[in-house]
């Protein structure tokens, strides 16, 4: 029998872990990236001009960095290795991709979707302005350009991951004005017990605090945001928020990173036709799989933060799962033990990022106090009050109707930055449950394309049809 | 405005210079389009939307915020193009004519 074809989309931690376990069991799989190199974003590789050392890049996890790094390395000659790369839509078996402008279709026995996540937002008046940047957004320009994203920034959102860029950027050197975080800090003693499933990455959360707190970065919690002001042409230049105690607080600063933790990146299991279900503790539409990864469609497997926000480390972990089930569909038994012992890191792992989410709430009451005068999508600037009237005069309450309706959504982010908070926003309008509004289905192009690519994948087709 | 982004680090690289909107900018080999624009300049782009001008949002090629154009009007985006010395590069986007289909 010739070799099953098994692709793996996207090289951060859990692809190459995928990769590499494949590789182990005899197989030469496909990984496909979107990146110019391997390690995703959170081992995201700086340019090979750059000379900062790992501790600098990556802190605690420097050695994890360069385990994946160097695993990696030495799967170059065993798996075919597609960077830049767009997996831009799935139809059964087949994907199409672009590379450097160019169409390439593959067909897979088994594809594993390691496509990482996007932060999650919820907008605030003036987030549009020049100078608001994605915290994701805002520690990239960090790890892999070494640059702060303005002279003094103010970190706005909620999560682990808004301590960790306000700490990575305080000690590369950047000023940090102040982190506002909209969790209250009661919902950390409540999410504790989950929390200690992890000890030792809750000890080094802990750390980042104090060490922010010892260089003098004023950080509030149980904050509102009110306002990011600035101009039109000249961008951020402060932001006004209220405090715990419901006093507003004004701060100078020219740039802002805002993230409310993190979404999966799920448009290629859409695509997959892969089942979802409502996931109330986090208030988002998830793909559903199994314990080892595998969804509701045969033959598509979901390992990483693309299957659920899990972190890095479970990353590693499900990447593994994932080959193995793959391994185990395609006839080759896998070690029971090791099975058992991703199962159970995994477990764990899980029970952390519940208490993360608890500890750090999405703030979805947010929504329906935002003013009619806030942009809700960035990429075409329509308004809050926009999508409220259109939920108002058209009784439209489900996504995709009501984004058909007032095109939010429908930009060219495809509604990754907008989504989420448009829902909320709906759910409030109309005055219904979050899980009855639904979800954006995901369309291919998952990213916008060059017509051209798009058409030389289509003449092929319809010139054998023609014969 | 001056640059919007501040170098921290890694400023021992060779020089490169590209072209922006006919102007000369000095930036490092290895920046990405973007940080070589933003640490010159405020903004990469005006929103078509009447939304102001923009400075990109996400740097990891989900939002679209940062499309430029090269000098023979190809649409990059800035935050994953690396920049190569020389090279010319729009703000605005170049008047398009679409093709006469009768």
């Amino acid at each position: 029998m010739a070799q099953p074809r098994v692709v793996v989309v996207g090289a951060g931690p859990a692809g190459v872990r995928c990769a590499e376990a494949l590789v182990a069991a005899g197989i030469r799989p496909t990984l496909i990236d979107e990146n110019r190199r391997d390690g995703g974003q959170i081992y995201r590789r700086q340019p090979e001009s750059f000379s900062r050392p790992y501790s600098k890049l990556y802190g605690t996890e420097a050695g994890r960095a360069a385990a994946i790094h160097s695993t990696f390395e030495s799967l170059r000659g065993q798996i075919d290795y597609l960077p830049q790369t767009l997996v831009w839509n799935i139809e059964g078996h087949s994907l199409y991709l672009v590379k450097e402008a160019r169409h390439i279709t593959l067909t897979f026995d088994a594809l594993v979707l390691c496509t990482g996540a996007t932060d999650r937002l919820m907008p605030v008046k003036g987030w549009n302005l020049a100078g608001t940047y994605s915290l994701g957004g805002a520690q990239v320009a960090l790890k892999s350009q070494a640059c702060a994203i303005g002279n003094e920034v103010v970190f706005v959102g909620t999560g682990a991951l808004l301590y960790l860029v306000a700490a990575q950027y305080q000690q590369a050197g950047a000023r940090v004005r102040a982190v506002l975080d909209t969790a209250p800090w009661s919902a950390r003693v409540g999410a504790l017990p989950s929390l200690l499933a992890a000890p030792a990455t809750l000890w080094k959360g802990l750390l980042l605090t104090l060490r922010l707190r010892s260089a003098g970065v004023p950080l509030y919690t149980g904050i509102e945001p009110l306002e990011i002001a600035g101009t039109a042409e000249n961008g951020v230049s402060g932001i006004s928020f209220k405090d715990s105690g419901g006093r507003v607080v004004e701060l100078r600063c020219d740039a802002v990173a805002l993230g409310y933790h993190l979404r999966p990146e799920t448009q290629l299991a859409d695509l997959a036709r892969c089942h979802f279900y409502f996931d109330p503790s986090t208030r988002q539409w998830l793909p559903q799989v199994d314990p080892d990864g595998r969804t509701s469609v045969s033959g598509v497997y979901l390992a990483g933060d693309g299957a659920r926000i899990r972190g890095a480390n479970a990353a590693e972990s499900s990447g593994r799962l994932a080959a193995l089930a793959v391994l185990q569909d395609l006839g080759q038994a896998p070690a029971v033990d090791t099975v058992a012992a991703l199962r159970g890191s995994l477990e764990k792992l899980h029970r952390f990022a519940r208490g993360l989410s608890q500890a750090f709430p999405w703030p979805a009451q947010q929504a329906g106090r935002l003013s009619d005068d806030t942009v809700v999508c960035r990429c075409e600037s329509v308004s809050v009050g926009e999508l409220r009237q259109v939920i108002q005069q058209t009784g439209a309450c489900e996504s995709n109707r009501a984004k058909a309706f007032s095109r939010v959504g429908m930009g060219r982010c495809q509604g990754r930055y907008c989504g989420h908070a448009a829902a909320e926003i709906i759910a409030h309008a109309a005055n219904v449950p979050i899980e009855q509004v639904g979800r954006l289905r995901g369309q291919a192009p998952v990213k916008p394309l060059q017509i051209a690519a798009v058409l030389s994948a289509s003449l092929p087709a319809s010139v054998e049809e023609a014969k | 405005m001056a640059g919007r982004f501040v170098r921290l680090a890694e400023t021992g690289r060779r020089a490169v210079t590209l072209i922006v909107d006919g102007k000369v900018i000095r930036a490092y080999e290895g920046d990405t389009l973007l940080v070589a624009l933003l640490t010159s300049m405020g903004h990469v782009r005006a929103s078509e939307f009447g939304g102001g001008l923009r400075a990109g949002f996400c740097l990891m090629g989900a939002c679209q915020d940062c499309w430029v154009w090269s000098s023979d009007g190809n649409r990059l985006r800035a935050c994953s193009t690396v920049l190569s010395e020389g090279m010319a590069i729009s703000t605005q986007q170049p008047e398009v004519t679409w093709p006469n289909l009768e």
